[in-house]
């Protein structure tokens, strides 16, 4: 096997409310490794610490604990300073485009912004360049000299994509890229990661509570809850043969948009817990519906499922008896 | 006969622009479509297609520059266009409630939430507050709060999305609506609360008799949830029928887009998608088909007016080129 691009390892965050001073549990020891060229998907509910991971990984946060080896080097413990020559190797797109660039640049500006401060090209060549940029992510090279509030949303989100790209980086966080999307231009917009995925080979760390997208365009899962990656591995794999009770509750939730495919469904009660306030062992233990008194004393380790490509944190799991009726 | 019929409706923003020319944003064109008891109509389309208006046309809930300028919304055998202000205010949130995303921007931050519920209740009945009170725990209890009676007590901001979504729909209850709108209920919200709330939805609909309008963009919550759907794009339903009819055969090339789009149906065919496009100008439409210029299959018949056609049972669409678009779209 090949030195993996990035492996985060142990990847802890927690943050300290301001005036109660109560400690959010917001990332709590996640470990995954990313191959060049690859997607993995990150699928989880609200607060299961999803964006918090993307961000560490692209160190916009500083880990609690815990280290992200990318290209063989630990950038967790990295000063602001060093960590901003990686910003051309290490690149991002958030979920919301209209908040993403700034109102008074024109595109153009915008998408050569990350070249001017990591490329020492001549003008013209910049130039070029974005104009190459904007060609590649199907952007019409007469929005260039627009400013953001004459774009619509599609066209924004190719701009994002596009200042991602313009360094050619060697992975990319996508933070819901297309949630604020209409179905249609989102379509084009996957269509386009999967293009310059093939084209630039730069790993995708695709982060989305859409398990539909996921499905469709990451090759490998991490699935989240609470801070805690409680089952990964390919994605065929893990939506075909769920090993994590919250895993297939959770798809089991999935609404197909095909009204001939019958729903399987095992429904939670309430919702996830607050990261304030953890539940010991389980992290969800106080939702599974196969919960025992052992799962509330220790946290339960990952344990490998067949070959050992699939990995699931359940106490269940060794003795088959982790099926949820559905 | 429908409890809920819209027929033709038309709402415009008039403002002026700094010329002091009168502009005009004709953002709904004659919009039609009816609501049963015991049934579910999706309304479906991209941003700015008119579904949120067209439920706030049908409450009269518009606020200027919009206006509603023609058509007719029957209910329950009224014109509620007739209606005094009022006699409206009476029939909202009585008769017709409505369920709105942002569920936590919709309850007063200062109120705890059973008084909120109490008061919708004492305004549009004469029951006593202990009365009222009684039908509230009633209520939060029937939408799945656990411990109702000592949630009465709770602040909007001590509950979770959710939670804050479940308190709407007991409000829109609190009265015994013969219509629920929910606009976008579970927008936000995670894959298995959303299960949560729509199946409380669902049940509400299959045992108390109400009609239901769920306006979303979700076509996996229409696939499963909706028993009717209805296409807007650009201020006029363009398709309408039972779900699995529109999704097997659907006439309207925006409609086909629109499903061919699904991660589902993208999976399994690894089409490119050419739809997108820019959301026509609502200033100035095309005289026909507004969808004209996002479509490959535009000939000069599109400039035409257009009708709601029939397509099959129940089933209609608005487009000049069917034929072309049956025979021409990639299978």
């Amino acid at each position: 096997m090949t030195e993996p691009l990035l492996r985060a390892e142990n990847l802890t965050k927690h943050f300290v409310t301001p005036r109660t001073a109560q400690t959010v549990r917001a990332v709590n020891g996640v470990s995954f490794e990313m191959h060049a060229g690859s997607t993995v998907g990150m699928v989880g509910e609200s607060g299961s610490g999803k964006s918090t991971i993307g961000r560490m990984v692209v160190r916009l946060l500083k880990p609690t604990q815990g280290s992200v080896t990318f290209r063989g080097r630990d950038i967790a413990p990295l000063r602001d300073r060093a960590v901003r020559a990686l910003r051309a190797d290490l690149q991002m797109v958030f979920q919301d485009p209209w908040s993403a660039l700034n109102p008074r640049m024109r595109v153009k500006r915008i998408i050569q912004e990350p070249l001017l401060l990591h490329s020492k090209l001549s003008d013209s060549e910049r130039s070029d360049r974005v104009e190459e940029i904007a060609r590649s992510v199907r952007l019409n090279t007469d929005l260039l000299s627009r400013f953001p509030g004459e774009l619509s949303g599609g066209q924004l989100q190719r701009v994002c994509i596009a200042r991602a790209i313009a360094t050619d980086p060697g992975l990319i966080v996508l933070d819901e890229p297309t949630s604020s999307l209409d179905l249609s231009v989102r379509a084009g917009i996957l269509d386009l990661l999967q293009e310059l995925r093939e084209k630039t080979g730069a790993a995708m760390l695709f982060i989305s509570h859409d398990l539909g997208t996921v499905r469709l365009v990451s090759d490998h899962i991490l699935v989240l809850y609470l801070g805690h990656i409680i089952e990964s591995g390919p994605m065929a794999k893990v939506f075909d043969e769920p090993a994590h009770p919250y895993t297939q509750t959770l798809l089991s939730a999935h609404l197909p948009a095909d009204p001939r495919t019958q729903l399987h469904r095992h429904l939670l009660e309430g919702e996830i817990p607050s990261p304030i306030d953890m539940p010991p062992g389980c992290p969800f233990s106080t939702r599974c519906p196969l919960v025992r008194d052992d799962c509330r004393t220790a946290l339960p380790p990952m344990v490998d499922i067949g070959d050992g490509a699939q990995r699931a944190a359940c106490i269940r799991i060794p003795e088959g008896s982790n099926k949820v009726p559905l | 006969m429908s409890l809920l019929q819209v027929r033709d409706l038309h709402t415009h923003f008039i403002s002026r622009n700094l010329d002091n020319e009168i502009r005009i944003a004709t953002a709904l064109n004659g919009v039609s479509f009816e609501v049963s008891r015991g049934e579910v109509l999706g309304l479906v389309g991209e941003t700015g297609a008119g579904k949120s208006l067209t439920a706030y046309s049908v409450m009269d809930l518009l606020k200027p520059p919009a206006q509603v300028v023609g058509g007719a919304v029957e209910f329950d055998g009224r014109n509620l266009r007739d209606l005094e202000t009022e006699d409206m205010n009476k029939l909202r949130g009585s008769e017709i409630a409505m369920v709105v995303q942002n569920p936590r921007s919709s309850l007063d931050p200062l109120t705890r939430i059973g008084e909120q519920l109490v008061r919708v209740h004492t305004a549009h009945t004469d029951t006593s507050d202990s009365a009222a009170r009684k039908r509230a725990i009633e209520m939060l209890g029937a939408v799945g709060i656990p411990a109702p009676e000592e949630r009465m007590r709770a602040w909007p901001h001590e509950l979770s999305g959710g939670m804050a979504q479940r308190v709407l729909i007991a409000m829109a209850l609190m009265n015994e609506p013969k219509l629920i709108i929910a606009d976008e209920p579970t927008t936000g919200l995670d894959v298995t609360v959303q299960a949560q709330i729509l199946d409380l939805l669902r049940d509400l609909v299959e045992t108390r008799n109400v009609a239901a309008m769920v306006i979303t963009h979700d076509l996996g919550i229409v696939a499963h949830y909706c028993d009717r759907m209805a296409v807007m794009f650009a201020g006029r339903i363009v398709e309408t029928g039972a779900v699995e009819t529109v999704f097997d055969n659907p006439a309207h090339p925006y409609t086909r887009t629109l499903i061919a789009s699904t991660p589902e149906r993208l999976r399994e065919t690894k089409q490119k998608i050419l739809g997108g496009g820019a959301p026509p100008n609502l200033y100035n439409l095309p005289p026909g088909c507004h969808y004209v210029e996002r479509c490959r299959f535009a000939d000069d018949s599109c400039n035409k007016p257009l009708s709601l056609d029939q397509v099959g049972d129940g089933h209609f669409a608005m487009c000049a080129r069917m034929d072309a678009v049956r025979e021409g779209w990639p299978s």
